[in-house]
C-alpha cells in the first residue's frame, strides 16, 4: 500500500526522529506515516529477532521497542504541531498487553497516538498488528515525561528537522 | 506442526538440563537470536543469576544523552525474566509473555546494566515475576518491571 505523506504532514519528522535512534536502524523501522493524531511504523520480520526458537516467533522485548518508538514518536509530532518546537521526552512507564504471538515472516506494523498532552506529561498508546488492526498482537499504554525544549541540543534539532541534508 | 512442537519442547527441556549440569546459563541464552541480538549475558553467583547487558553503540535510543533506547531495556529484562523462570521452574517450554510493565527510573546511559528477577508468585498456569534493572548501584535502580506469563 502506497501512502501519500501529504496527506501526514509530520511524516518526514518522525521519520528523521526515528531514524536518529540507534537501536530504530538496527532494527530498519519504518515511519509509514504521522501526523498531529497518529504515528504508523513498520518493523520488518528478521530471524535475528527470534524469542522463541521452536516457533520463530519474535521476542517479545523487540514488540515494547516498536511500541515505546511509536509512542515517543507521536508525542514529539504532538508536540511539534501545538507549540511548534521540539521536545525529548523520555518515557516514564509502559506497558504492554500480548493478545497473540506475532506470526513469523510477516512485517509488524505499530499505531501510536498521543491522546493527551498536559504540561508535564504526555499520554499515549499504541496497537501493534500484522494483517488488520481489529486483529491486535498487543495493546500498549504509556506516559512520557515532558522537558524543556531547551534540553533538545542543537545537532539533534537540526536533524529532526532535516537541516542537515 | 505438532513434530515440531514437540522437537521444540525436548530441546528446551534439553537446554535446561544441560545448562544446570554445566552450571552454565550463558548455554540458554546461545538459543534465543534476540539474546544474541542485543548482546545479553548471564552470571551466576550460588543460587542467584545476575543478567548484564554490555554496553552496546546499537542499543543506543537517545543519541544526544547518549542513553539506552527504553525498549531494549524492557527486552532485556523480560528475556531476563524468561531465563529465570526457565531455569527455577525447569520448564519444558519457553513462557510466553502475557503483559510487561516496565517504570523507568532513571536514564539508562550508555554502559553496563544488571538485572535481577524474582519469581513472585507461580500458579498453575501464570507466573508473576518482578525485575529490577541497575547500572553503577544496585540501590540506584533505571527501571522496575512486572510482568506475567504462561507456563505449561
Amino acid at each position: 500500500m502506497k501512502i501519500n505523506p501529504e496527506f501526514f504532514p509530520l511524516t518526514d519528522l518522525a521519520r528523521r526522529f526515528v531514524d536518529q535512534l540507534a537501536q530504530c536502524r538496527r532494527l530498519k523501522l519504518g515511519v509509514l506515516e504521522a501526523s498531529e493524531h497518529h504515528v504508523l511504523i513498520e518493523l520488518p520480520y528478521s530471524t535475528e529477532l527470534i524469542g522463541y526458537p521452536d516457533t520463530g516467533v519474535i521476542h517479545g522485548g523487540v514488540i515494547t521497542t516498536l511500541m515505546d518508538t511509536a509512542c515517543g514518536s507521536a508525542v514529539v509530532c504532538s508536540i511539534f504541531d501545538k507549540y511548534k518546537s521540539l521536545e525529548l521526552s523520555p518515557t516514564l512507564d509502559l506497558r504492554v498487553d500480548y493478545m497473540k504471538p506475532a506470526e513469523p515472516h510477516k512485517s509488524v506494523f505499530g499505531f501510536a497516538e498521543c491522546y493527551k498532552l498536559s504540561s508535564s506529561v504526555a499520554f499515549t498508546r499504541a496497537i501493534a498488528y500484522q494483517e488488520s488492526i481489529d486483529d491486535p498482537i498487543a495493546h500498549a499504554v504509556g506516559s512520557f515525561m515532558r522537558i524543556s525544549p531547551d534540553l533538545v541540543g542543537e545537532p539533534f534539532r537540526r536533524a529532526l528537522m532535516g537541516e542537515n541534508e | 506442526m505438532s513434530q515440531m512442537r514437540h522437537t521444540g519442547e525436548m530441546n528446551v527441556k534439553e537446554i535446561v538440563k544441560k545448562a544446570t549440569e554445566l552450571n552454565d546459563f550463558s548455554h540458554l541464552l546461545e538459543h534465543v537470536p534476540y539474546a544474541k541480538f542485543i548482546g545479553m549475558e548471564v552470571v551466576r553467583f550460588g543460587d542467584e543469576l545476575v543478567f548484564q547487558l554490555p554496553a552496546k553503540d546499537e542499543n543506543i535510543g537517545n543519541p544526544t544523552l547518549p542513553a539506552i533506547h527504553g525498549g531494549v531495556i524492557a527486552g532485556f529484562m523480560e528475556m531476563s525474566a524468561i531465563v529465570q523462570l526457565m531455569v527455577f521452574m525447569q520448564t519444558t517450554k519457553v513462557p510466553k509473555i502475557v503483559d510487561f510493565s516496565i517504570d523507568y527510573l532513571r536514564a539508562g546511559y550508555h554502559r553496563d546494566s544488571f538485572a535481577e528477577c524474582k519469581i513472585t508468585r507461580q500458579g498453575r498456569r501464570v507466573a508473576n515475576v518482578n525485575i529490577n534493572c541497575w547500572q553503577t548501584n544496585r540501590k540506584a535502580l533505571i527501571a522496575t518491571a512486572r510482568a506475567h506469563f504462561l507456563i505449561d
